[in-house]
């Protein structure tokens, strides 16, 4: 994969730091221009840490002046996560053992729009194409980011994670793990299905969502948020999962995308169990500290795909 | 913490949601279609309401609880 287009003055400083190798000297980085530059330049950043650029340089990731910029990228995001839920109408901190139903509260209670019926019932095949072009900056690294978390946790949830891992990752079979699934999907639709194919063309709320996601996974502090936003994502994921499978059909779009979200209709429903249970809910047993962490997270979670959901909406004319 | 082991069972039955099911390969559904298991963990569908049956996705939430 080569960098992405920049889209201001910050994104276009950081493509050419990454492009210059190890010699530079660095200088401190322009202001971005908007959230759309900002967030493509961490996006960038990140992606050193998972299969990198061709044109930029292996030695980029861990470059000092590099991390600074990542580090205060990612620390604005996160003000910026943390300020929306300070905001929500948010429920009095439960104890630990309650944190599964209380996850279950805050999923059902959600009522951002909702993308699944517009594809079941409505969508033209031009819209359901720029979902899922908007899709695959993340389903193309499908669990990727979450598994930076297995080293971070305590023994029952480690275990917990990796045994939802392992399914994620077609348990052992290259030909059943979920990222093929979905590249093998994009073909059957007429899309491209390589790695990072469509990061030009991600709204800035896909890309927020994707470096929230990587932001949760690496850094240790943020494990309760990552895990919080694995439950939301796992229980928010079967039944549209179903919609989208019927939507793909009316408009003749059979194939290996219907496989890839039947395939999510039976596995999420196991995945919503454990990752409630036996990952949040031990994980707030043994780290009760990490408990409203578990909350954040599942709530940006939740927060972030209603944004991408808005901005798509918005942008396609559809009154929601 | 003490090493102790910790409870691991291969069937689980989840508060208003399905049986989830540790290490089975064959399934015989209320039909008495077999159905063979293609991961480590499956749901079984204890509200009858799945389109999957006999794999649970995820209707029993959609359900008034009583
Ligand atoms: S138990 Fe989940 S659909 Fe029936
Ligand atoms: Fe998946
Ligand atoms: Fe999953």
């Amino acid at each position: 994969m080569r960098m992405p287009k920049a889209r201001g003055p910050l994104s276009e400083w950081v493509v050419a730091r990454l492009a210059e190798g190890d010699t530079y000297l660095g200088g401190s980085a322009p202001l971005p221009a908007d959230q759309d530059d900002e967030a493509i330049a961490l996006w960038t950043l990140h992606e050193l840490s998972y299969r990198g650029f061709e044109d930029a340089s292996d030695d980029a990731e861990r470059n000092p002046v590099v991390v600074v910029v990542r580090h205060d990228l990612e620390s604005s995001l996160e003000r910026r996560l943390r300020g929306r839920w300070d905001h929500a109408d948010r429920p009095n901190l439960p104890a630990a053992a309650d944190v599964p139903a209380e996850l279950e509260e805050l999923v059902a209670s959600d009522d951002g729009p909702s993308l699944a019926d517009h594809v079941r019932r409505s969508a033209d095949v031009d819209q359901v194409l720029e979902l899922l072009r908007q899709r695959s900056v993340y389903q193309l690294k499908e669990a990727d980011p979450t598994a930076w978390v297995v080293p971070h946790l305590p023994t029952r949830a480690k275990a917990a994670l990796m045994e939802l891992q392992f399914d994620e990752y077609g348990n052992g079979n290259p030909n059943l793990l979920h990222a093929h699934l979905f590249a093998k999907g994009l073909e059957s639709v007429g899309l491209r299905s390589e790695y990072g194919g469509y990061v030009d063309d991600a709204l800035p709320e896909t890309l927020e969502l994707n470096n929230a996601l990587s932001m949760f996974g690496m850094q240790r502090r943020l494990r309760g948020a990552a895990m919080g936003h694995l439950a939301a994502f796992e229980m928010t994921s079967s039944l549209p999962a179903r919609k989208i499978a019927q939507g793909l059909g009316r408009l003749g779009l059979d194939g290996d995308m219907v496989g890839y979200y039947d395939e999510h209709v039976e596995a999420d429903a196991v995945h919503e169990q454990l990752a409630a249970r036996d990952i949040c809910g031990t994980l707030a047993e043994d780290e009760p500290d990490q408990v409203a962490e578990i909350l954040f997270g599942a709530f940006t979670c939740l927060d972030l795909e209603s944004r991408v959901a808005t901005a798509l909406f918005r942008a396609w004319g559809v009154e929601r | 913490m003490s090493e102790a082991d910790f409870d691991h069972p291969d069937i689980v039955l989840e508060p208003h949601g399905p049986m989830l099911v540790r290490g089975a390969s064959t399934i015989r559904d209320a039909e008495g279609t077999l159905h063979r298991v293609e991961r480590p963990v499956v749901a079984l569908c204890r509200c009858d309401k799945s389109s999957r049956k006999p794999w649970c996705d995820g209707t029993h939430k959609v359900i008034p609880r009583r």
